[in-house]
């Protein structure tokens, strides 16, 4: 849960009266809280962390980083199924269902 | 040197190498303070690339590590009940409480889920207005500002069914109580990077110049890693103790100041028990008063818990930097991932689940 992850902003929306971005995470999508870095525009990069931005990053270094994690499959972990991962770390199915 | 083609750039790695062996006259420890930082050393083996005498120490950093048992067990009590939406980050589920996990709560039918974000859990208390919805928020001040501005909006939105338990714990005053500790061989720190995104710098210098230990601030990366051990080292050599930011495209020394903003106003600084290590005084946040009404621990009275650990888990020790996990005897015989006896073997942050993932194998061939 530690991990904090750059993603460029794609499209940006004030959402109930809070202001939400689009981010693309090389490919996935999620929808992120901008409020901590309300200046960030579409096309720029925002290292996010549980769903939220918490500082801006420079292009390059966020295309490496996001390559990098891609390569460790540390992208997976953090946007795949936590549910699943973890039914998966006990060595069990059960209880992963809804 | 068997790991270096694993990095991204293995020139670059080699460079860096090449200057922290350069600059190493004599032994040093130094301790990184953030369990990903943790990780990303074993995973890499960086420790192992490091001169003769180099030492990572590895810190109490990661937060599902050393959220307390007590507050383990609230959460179990609080998911087993009716009505009950439990929500937290998926690697709480299998950190043991003193008799059961959120997991095995899972499983005896308890509602508990796993969310990306704290938002997610407001969203489902909004859909649910019949059920309680409630979200563990624990972790470092990275964590802090995601839950920060989920209760805010709870509060702004009138989302009553909406509550925290909250356990967060902040890095300076764990540096503090490590540099206090009567045993400490830590020499250095390698502070966290997205910590310090979020807080910035100011808060370490007094520390560096009390305890004399350089502080430099730390990415996650491996050649971040490296940058930030070839920097200590050079201060280290020099006998200098500041404040160094080697990761400045993520850290500003101002850090994020709507995000300081607002865990002033939903937070207020606490003593908080470490699990593992004690209790560190004003090392936490809890909910302040005007969020009272959010505070999962006041809305569901949980009593009569009697905690207890494993009486064969030393992952105090662990955390302290004293024993590296396979010093412990449970380690990978009676304590693994699958089955842990303590927090540190739960989390992929955490120092024994670390050496469990990457090192088991090798530490068995030098037995
Ligand atoms: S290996 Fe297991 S029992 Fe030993 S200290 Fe680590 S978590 Fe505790």
């Amino acid at each position: 849960m530690c991990l904090a992850v750059p993603g460029r902003v794609t499209d940006v929306a004030e959402v109930d009266g809070t202001l939400m971005a689009d981010v693309d995470f090389g490919g996935v999508h999620k929808q992120v809280c901008l409020q901590y870095v309300p200046d960030a525009a579409v096309g720029e990069y925002v290292v996010v962390h549980v769903g939220f931005a918490i500082q801006r990053l420079d292009e390059r270094s966020a295309r490496d980083t996001l390559a990098n994690f891609e390569r460790l499959g540390l992208l997976e972990e953090e946007f795949g199924d936590g549910l699943t991962q973890a039914a998966r770390q006990a060595g069990t199915t059960q209880g992963a269902q809804r | 040197m068997k790991y270096l083609d694993e990095f991204s750039d293995p020139d670059l790695a080699r460079r860096l190498l090449d200057q922290i062996h350069a600059a190493t006259t004599r032994p040093w420890a130094m301790m990184e303070v953030c369990g990903g930082q943790t990780h990303s050393i074993i995973r890499h083996g960086i420790d192992q690339l490091l001169p003769e005498g180099v030492e990572m120490i590895h810190g109490p950093g990661c937060p599902v590590c050393v959220t307390p048992l007590e507050v383990i067990d609230k959460a179990l009590a609080i998911a087993a009940r009716p009505g009950v939406i439990f929500c937290s980050f998926g690697d709480m589920l299998r950190v043991p409480g003193s008799g059961q996990d959120l997991f095995g709560v899972k499983s005896a039918g308890g509602d508990v889920r796993v969310v990306y974000s704290p938002l997610d859990a407001l969203k489902l208390a909004r859909e649910h207005p019949d059920r309680e919805v409630v979200f563990f928020g624990i972790g470092f001040e990275t964590t802090a500002p995601a839950n920060a501005m989920t209760v805010y909006q709870a509060r702004r939105l009138g989302t009553g069914n909406f509550s925290l338990l909250v356990s967060h714990v902040l890095v300076p005053p764990a540096i503090a109580a490590i540099m206090e500790s009567p045993r400490c061989r830590v020499q250095a720190f390698l502070a966290a990077g997205h910590v310090c995104s979020v807080m910035g710098t100011a808060e370490y210098p007094p520390l560096a110049s009390r305890y004399r230990v350089p502080i430099v601030v730390t990415g996650f990366e491996p050649l971040d890693i490296l940058e930030g051990i070839r920097r200590t080292v050079l201060q280290l050599e020099a006998g200098r103790y500041e404040v160094e930011n080697a990761y400045p495209r993520a850290v500003r020394d101002e850090g994020n100041v709507p995000a300081r903003e607002m865990l002033l106003d939903v937070f207020e600084v606490t003593d908080r028990t470490w699990r593992g290590i004690g209790e560190i005084p004003r090392s936490g946040w809890r909910l302040s008063d005007r969020y009272a009404e959010f505070d999962a621990e006041r809305r569901f009275a949980v009593t009569g818990i009697h905690t207890g650990e494993s009486p064969l888990c030393r992952s105090g020790e662990v955390l302290r930097g004293l024993i590296k996990p396979h010093e412990c005897a449970a380690f990978g015989k009676r304590c693994t991932p699958r089955n842990p006896l303590g927090a540190t073997m739960v989390s992929a942050e955490g120092a024994c689940a670390a050496y469990h993932a990457y090192r088991r194998l090798e530490l068995a061939d030098a037995r």
